[in-house]
């Protein structure tokens, strides 16, 4: 028996599992998915906010500030890349800066360090690109973009190092009240766990719903996004984003952290699972961000594709109404982090310390921390990022560091063999993508996607057609042999 | 030591460059190339159709190959397998580049002259941004070319293919062959983009439907490619609505455009002509920077290998000319496309480097029947090239004698389609 | 009978037409070589086409090889010879030309390798 089951292994469960693991405690991390981060971690805006949106009485409020003061230490520990590159929040007439000017009174409530309200000539002097109809900017310096779905598999990866038990493709169909335990049925076997911390994402509800009367429910809604080729990574230093409205914070123009640039979400009601991505939403994205940044070169788009938040639209018992759900729900040893969206992501280092110190910790009156605790990943060798000196002596120390696989983001077969072995190691060629970035490039895997369905299948030691792209057993890359009247002979 | 010329890449415009630097004198030459054999693409490409121009037969893809292959080491010139050029550094004289490779490690090759024959990449379905699900079973036909022919897997069993450029064509009868059932050929044009040859044998000789003007609005699976909703577009090449059609498949094939792959010629400073998306070149393929040559794919997309091969003599003429001191630096000539042209190549002629013609290639924007494609010179008609049908889908020759450009001091070439004289 | 047809001997692809006269002879107009009216009665009487394709192939870089038949087979047995070249393996070396099925399905024509393949 587990001492705490964490159901969901995105940034939440991923990176709550890690922070459990400073005390003694046996945990079992479970996903439905086949790989870590795979839903609402694997396509959002990848933004570490500064903190001045939600108000200060909701978990939102609260979380924020103090998550992204947190966000450059984690992020030096779990060795994920972060940049923290400011954001604007432009506005185009008096209207929107008298908005402007609310952001930044509610950013000082919530402790936004840095923050300032500029002008016209500031503005364009720090983004020459910006529509020249920019009349003024509410800056905030500690904004970031980072990784989020190698965060969440770096906290992963620390969790398990530490201790903890993943277990994926165990997708939860059923749980039990017992006395003091909770039996937790799933498509690969029960698991019994004392205490179940719910992160499902859009699906914490329904996961609620197994052992308790409904009290919050998740709408999930989509949001459509682009990514461009590098080439066009540098048209904007910072994240840009539109004077907010009453419909949510607006189209963004963003630096990823990796140099490319992104554009996105819409926000629509959709069922969940559906991360489809329609013409018209695509279309209404880029009509919009042109508004701010009327340059972007559409013909540099690599990618599109959309990713749910999970939106709670009836109020908690202990918050208010569309906030994060951070508490010990009615029935006891059951814990929700649910309507975990934006700003989930800059949140979560203090949402988790939270959630551990003051919701689990109680619960366990004789526990004891883990001195063995280790907040550090071992370091990732990422080739591109090398002095040639560096490089020289990786290749001799490892000739693997010197044969190229992704020649878009010139990632090494001695990185991708790395994240195939590491804990919580990749299975999939998108485990691979995510963790490596092989395949993130502008050829979007066209050249090494076979070769990395050749290393995967070396590395675990079985054939071609066992590895998947994403999802196991059904997401097949490959549908069987050619010849195969001449294969069975041999 | 310092080589006299260094060729980034091995397949058909490398190999042929190479070669050509070596007849022509330069004695030091090496290629680079960085997947495990000499002969690029073209060792996936074993269908036939290859060389009729260059051999006068009729070759399969790797014999096309091993032709120049077989000249390559008969020159005994040396290569690097396996290896990754990660720059190219133009220190003026002698350029530098830094290569990587399991064997050696990090090297640093250091040339007079060197020839960019990085070839092309293929569009995917990110950057036309079809919209839907993202699930497995959606490779451009570049890769289930690769996977059927050279690994012998089977990407899927029932296909339909997106674009018909020539790659999606042969792709359309060699998975058919393979006993897979393609279901379509979806054009977004209202003509194709492959030779009407491979039409007729990879298509009609199967029954396999073409569908011009149609296009992909939605690709359908979470997990594997469960089918796709296809409609017809219209003028603007926007989905019609109502002309919906869905088609279960297990695979979808994109063949949806190529784009030279020039990230080393970006990174080194080298002029792009936005047009073709690669280097702009001269007549013998030189670059803006002295002793940078490119051919091949990588300045702009061949629909004939033939024609690389062609260019790429001219490439490795220049490079050893270059080394020798023999090359003329002054620019006679730059051209341009007028009406119906969509580019030229080259961008530039300096009449001293010319021997007899010099050869034009050039792409149209659309259909034209019956037209003709003009040279001008200021007003002045220069040359005429009759064509009884021009395609997007082929490259355009247009050669055009010393004698006859030799009559103007310098100027502007301009390409356009025009109406036949009557 | 007139039937319009697409030259494939070359990429060219000229627009042919070809008439079946009273005496059994056709009449070809359309074409620019003389390359045309062959290709363009051979389709109307028996019409062939080259089949490229592969074979399993042991002991080599990689585990097909690509062969072609020697001469174009008739078009109604293509399927036919798939079956007889799936069925068959060879070993590695091999080069260029060498005969990987003598004589397929009894039609006279040889399914020759394509590329040089060393042992590994």
């Amino acid at each position: 028996m587990y001492d705490i089951a964490i159901i969901g292994a995105g940034i939440a469960g991923s990176y709550i599992a890690r922070e459990l693991t400073r005390y003694k405690l046996d945990v079992v991390l479970l996903d439905g998915e086949n790989d870590v981060g795979n839903q609402i971690t694997m396509a959002n805006s990848a933004i570490v906010h500064g903190g001045y949106d939600a108000p200060s009485y909701k978990f939102k409020g609260r979380f924020n500030a103090p998550g992204n003061i947190m966000y450059e230490k984690i992020c030096e520990d779990l060795d994920v890349p972060f940049k923290q590159c400011g954001s604007l929040v432009v506005a185009h007439n008096e209207y929107e800066m008298a908005t402007l000017h609310e952001l930044y009174q509610n950013g000082l409530k919530n402790g936004v360090p840095g923050m300032r309200i500029i002008f016209k000539e500031e503005v364009h002097q720090m983004e020459p690109n910006l529509n020249p109809d920019v009349c003024g900017a509410l800056y905030s310096p500690t904004a970031g973009v980072v990784s989020p779905f190698e965060l969440c598999v770096h906290a992963a990866e620390n969790a398990v190092d530490n201790g903890v038990t993943l277990k994926l493709n165990h997708l939860v169909t059923d749980i039990k009240k017992l006395d003091d335990s909770f039996k937790i049925t799933t498509t690969a076997g029960d698991i019994e766990a004392k205490k179940i911390i719910n992160a499902a994402g859009v699906y914490a509800d329904d996961i609620y719903e197994m052992v308790g009367e409904p009290y919050f429910e998740l709408l999930a809604r989509k949001g459509n996004y682009f990514i461009f080729d590098k080439e066009a990574g540098s048209l904007v230093n910072k994240v840009i984003f539109p004077c907010p409205s009453k419909k949510g914070k607006g189209i963004l123009v963003a630096p990823t952290v990796h140099g490319n640039l992104l554009i996105g979400p819409d926000a629509e009601p959709v069922d969940k699972g559906d991360v489809s991505t329609t013409s018209e939403r695509l279309d209404y994205i880029k009509e919009n961000a042109l508004k701010n940044v009327p340059s972007i070169p559409m013909n540099k788009i690599i990618r599109s594709y959309a990713g749910l938040r999970n939106t709670p639209v009836k109020a908690s018992f202990t918050t208010t109404d569309g906030d994060f759900i951070l508490e010990e729900s009615p029935v006891k040893g059951f814990i929700n982090v649910a309507g975990y969206e934006s700003p989930g992501l800059t949140s979560i280092p203090a949402v988790a310390h939270y959630v551990v110190e003051e919701i689990v910790v109680p619960m366990f009156p004789d526990i004891e921390e883990n001195h063995e605790y280790n907040p550090k990943v071992r370091k990732h060798l990422r080739f591109e990022e090398m002095s040639d000196a560096e490089k020289e002596a990786i290749i001799k120390e490892d000739p693997k560091y010197g044969k190229v696989i992704c020649r878009c983001e010139t990632i090494t077969e001695g990185e991708i063999i790395d994240v195939i072995h590491r804990s919580a190691g990749a299975r999939t060629v998108k485990a691979v993508k995510k963790r490596s970035r092989a395949g993130m490039g502008r050829c979007q895997g066209g050249f090494c996607s076979p070769r990395v369905v050749e290393i995967l299948a070396r590395e675990l030691n079985c054939t071609l057609e066992d590895i998947m792209y994403d999802q196991q057993n059904s997401a097949y890359i490959l549908s069987g042999k050619t010849k195969s009247a001449a294969e069975e002979v041999l | 030591m310092i080589y006299d010329v260094v060729v980034l890449g091995g397949g058909p415009a490398g190999l042929a460059a190479a070669v050509e630097a070596k007849k022509d004198g330069a004695n030091d030459v090496l290629i680079v190339e960085r997947d495990r054999e000499l002969g690029g693409i073209l060792n996936q490409c074993i269908h036939n159709g290859f060389g009729l121009h260059t051999f006068n037969e009729e070759l399969t893809g790797p014999e096309y190959a091993e032709r120049y292959i077989k000249q390559a080491l008969e020159l005994g010139i040396p290569y690097y397998l396996n290896t990754m050029v990660l720059d190219l550094i133009d220190n003026g004289e002698i350029k530098t580049i830094h290569v990587i490779n399991e064997e050696n490690g990090y090297m640093t090759i250091e040339t007079k002259a060197v020839v960019l024959t990085m070839g092309c990449r293929e569009r995917t379905s990110g950057a036309i941004g079809i919209p839907g699900y993202r699930p497995a079973g959606v490779f451009t036909a570049g890769t289930a070319q690769r996977f059927i022919n050279m690994e012998g897997y089977m990407p899927g069993k029932e296909v339909v293919i997106l674009g018909s450029g020539d790659i999606g064509l042969i792709m359309a009868r060699r998975m058919t062959l393979e006993g897979a059932n393609v279901k379509a050929v979806c054009e977004l044009m209202p003509y194709s983009n492959g030779l009407v040859r491979n039409i007729v044998q990879c298509l009609d000789d199967y029954d396999i439907p073409l569908k011009l003007s149609h296009t992909i609005t939605f690709i359908h699976g979470k997990d594997r490619l469960e089918g796709v909703t296809v409609a017809q577009v219209d003028d603007r090449l926007k989905p019609i609505p109502g002309t919906d059609e869905y088609i279960p498949c297990d695979t979808l094939l994109l063949s949806v455009g190529l784009i030279p792959e020039n990230e080393i010629t970006r990174n080194a400073g080298i002029e792009m002509d936005r047009r073709t998306n690669g280097p702009v070149v001269g007549e013998l393929r030189q670059t803006s920077v002295p002793g940078v040559f490119a051919c091949g794919n990588v300045v702009h997309v061949h629909d004939l290998v033939d024609f690389v091969s062609e260019e790429s003599v001219l490439a490795g003429k220049g490079a050893s000319m270059y080394i020798k001191g023999q090359l003329d630096s002054e620019n006679t000539f730059t051209t341009t496309n007028g009406d119906g042209i969509g580019y030229v190549v080259p961008q530039q002629v300096a009449m001293k480097n010319v021997d007899e013609t010099v050869t034009f290639y050039m792409r149209v924007r659309q259909v034209f029947k019956d037209k003709v494609v003009n040279a001008y010179i200021g007003d002045q008609l220069i040359a005429t090239k009759k064509e009884k049908k021009l395609l997007p889908a082929e490259m355009v020759n247009f050669k055009i004698a010393k004698d006859e450009l030799a009559k103007y001091p310098s100027g502007e070439i301009r390409f356009v389609v025009e109406d036949a004289k009557k | 009978m007139k039937k319009e047809m697409t030259c494939i001997v070359c990429p060219i692809g000229c627009q042919m037409t070809v008439e079946e006269k009273a005496d059994g002879t056709y009449d070809v107009t359309g074409n620019t070589c003389k390359r045309g009216p062959k290709y363009a009665v051979a389709e109307m009487t028996n019409p062939t086409r080259v089949i490229p394709t592969t074979v399993v192939i042991r002991n080599a870089m990689l585990p097909r090889l690509p062969v072609k038949t020697a001469e174009p087979i008739p078009k109604g047995k293509i399927f036919e010879a798939m079956e007889a070249i799936n069925k068959v393996s060879i070993d590695a070396p091999v080069k260029t030309g060498d005969v990987v099925i003598k004589d397929l399905l009894g039609l006279g024509i040889d399914v020759v390798s394509t590329r040089t393949m060393d042992k590994c």
